[in-house]
């Protein structure tokens, strides 16, 4: 069910980014969401792509640090409050999340949320079980 | 200026007499570490030296030397001239390569540390009526223990304050008129500064002089000490393997430190073949300890790169002067007064599970030195969450601190990303610019 989040290690330095996605484009992946984390010395991209293993081999290839991981996507409603309800479930079943990041569907009147939690299944359960769509790795190829 | 002496006789015994006590007391000495120190007696064997060989200070280059690797070797009882229960203390490097270097005093050994430190005292113009702050750390550190027994033997009021706590410092300072301050000449420096930043001149401070050492530090340095603290600052220099401070001292000539060689006899040998050089080229600074008990290294190399001097000192002593050494034979850093070797972080990177490369890189902001570390990520340990990836800097800085005594700023940079030249990492930038 879950998605596949990558997870790049980047310095934070000048240049950085615009090589991570100068490398995607060549490859022709396509970048649906993307957030990053950053310290002082260092950054933390976290990138949904419509071909992940392209982009893991490309980027690896470039001595980036990438790590594939599972993370939950939902979707929710575009509207005031929607996404409160959401973390309201996930507040209630007791999951904590770690961070989350949200994009917009180009189409339909729909958000997308990205979820980093600590137990998926857990997480997916409590958000099936409150009728919310879960998005698969298919609905990203189509995004 | 009138010049005071702590030892008038030996601190301006004409050279040839000094000559003759030094070879009274080499003879003595190798016949005893012979006699006592398996260890150094199978150097000697194995080179054919035998004690009756060495009847003179001249003839001290037949003998063997010691290095470094021998004091690990020989940890910790190998080079132990006397029974334990005739030594009254030890102290110990930082804790170099892994293994720490512990040296062992008898009551004699502390008495002629202490005087070597009071030489350095009265020639910094301080005397009985002096109160003397010792700002240096205290505990297994030679710097603490030793200022504090020469002030105690000059007669000088004595604060033993250890390092740190710089309010407290600048308190007892202030409050108890201290006239002399001996310490890192970085922790120097960063006392000056609080001072400054709380409106003292130098002229509301009581500090007339200062004997800094432990650490590399400048002319520069030295400046901006006297202007900020209103003072003479004199370096002093000494290392644990041959008792602590006090084995060269400065005068008010300020051109370089006398050497204590009554009891701490120099060489100056080509680092590559360890033939001696003559007096005013440079090399490395080898020590025979003339007359200590318990730990008596005989041509021990210290890898500093220096060079001496006999020249006339308008202070009156007759005392070998050795310049401020220029540089290391190895790769050891001093990073704010501590040893630091490479190889060091590189065991810590191992034992944390990391692959050891590694950048150190030094500066100096403030007079202080800055000790960072970049570390290239571990592809293991990477994770997507930011509080996981600064605790890992953080337990690393923190297994670092546990070898080191001092604390690095860990970095984790991306794999692959420090510098290689010709394929070879280059391991430490120091910007630090020194002598």
């Amino acid at each position: 069910m879950a998605i596949k989040q990558l997870t790049v290690f980047v310095e934070n330095k000048k240049g950085t980014m615009v090589s991570v996605t100068d490398i995607l484009s060549q490859n022709n992946v396509n970048i649906r969401a993307l957030s990053i984390a950053e310290t002082k010395d260092f950054g933390i991209l976290r990138l949904i792509v419509n071909d992940d293993k392209t982009a893991i081999k490309a980027l690896t290839d470039k001595d980036y640090l990438v790590k594939s991981i599972d993370v939950v996507g939902v979707k929710i409603g575009d509207a005031p409050g929607k996404l409160t309800t959401a973390l309201d479930v996930l507040d209630k079943a007791n999951i904590n999340v770690e961070y989350l990041y949200a994009f917009m569907a180009r189409t339909e009147k729909h958000a997308y949320v990205v979820l980093r939690v600590g137990n998926n299944a857990e997480a997916e359960a409590a958000l099936e079980n409150a009728g919310y769509h879960l998005i698969t790795e298919a609905d990203i190829c189509k995004l | 200026m009138a010049q005071n002496y702590y030892q008038k006789e030996i601190e301006t015994m004409p050279v040839e007499d000094l000559k003759k006590l030094q070879s009274e007391k080499i003879v003595k000495q190798v016949k005893h570490v012979y006699e006592n120190v398996a260890y150094y007696r199978n150097l000697m064997d194995e080179k054919g030296v035998k004690p009756e060989d060495i009847q003179s200070i001249d003839d001290l280059h037949k003998l063997p030397f010691i290095s470094k690797a021998d004091l690990r070797d020989a940890y910790p009882y190998g080079l132990l001239a006397k029974p334990l229960n005739e030594c009254v203390r030890i102290h110990s490097t930082s804790g170099t390569t892994g293994r720490r270097v512990v040296a062992f005093y008898t009551q004699n050994d502390v008495d002629l540390w202490e005087d070597c430190c009071a030489r350095a005292i009265v020639a910094a113009g301080c005397d009985e009526k002096d109160v003397c702050q010792v700002a240096y750390g205290y505990g297994l550190f030679t710097g603490g223990a030793g200022l504090h027994g020469g002030s105690h033997k000059v007669g000088s009021l004595t604060l033993p304050m250890s390092s740190g706590n710089t309010d407290r410092q600048i308190q007892f300072m202030m409050d108890l008129n201290a006239t002399l301050i001996c310490c890192t000449p970085s922790y120097a420096a960063y006392i000056g500064e609080t001072l400054k930043e709380q409106g003292y001149k130098p002229e509301d401070i009581p500090l007339k002089a200062g004997i800094f050492g432990a650490e590399p530090w400048t002319e520069e340095m030295r400046r901006g000490i006297e202007e900020t603290l209103g003072i003479k600052a004199y370096d002093i220099y000494g290392l644990t393997e041959t008792s602590g401070p006090g084995v060269a001292f400065e005068c008010c000539e300020q051109t370089g430190m006398h050497v204590n060689e009554d009891h701490f006899y120099p060489e100056i040998i080509d680092p590559d073949t360890g033939e001696v050089l003559p007096e005013g080229e440079k090399g490395e600074l080898v020590f025979t300890a003339l007359d200590k008990e318990a730990f008596p290294l005989l041509r021990y190399r210290t890898r500093d790169i220096c060079v001496l001097s006999r020249k006339k000192c308008s202070c009156g002593r007759t005392l070998i002067k050795m310049a401020k050494p220029m540089g290391r034979t190895d790769d050891m850093l001093i990073i704010r007064g501590v040893n630091v070797f490479p190889s060091q972080i590189e065991t810590v990177l191992l034992n944390e599970g990391y692959q050891p490369n590694y950048q150190i890189v030094v500066g100096r902001v403030n007079n202080t030195d800055t000790f960072d570390v970049n570390v290239e990520m571990n592809p293991e340990q990477f994770t997507d969450i930011v509080s996981d990836v600064l605790a890992m800097e953080k337990s690393l800085a923190n297994a670092m601190k546990t070898m080191l005594g001092i604390n690095p700023t860990v970095h984790l940079v991306a794999p692959k990303s420090i510098a290689r030249s010709e394929g070879k990492a280059v391991r430490v930038i120091d910007t630090r610019k020194l002598v």
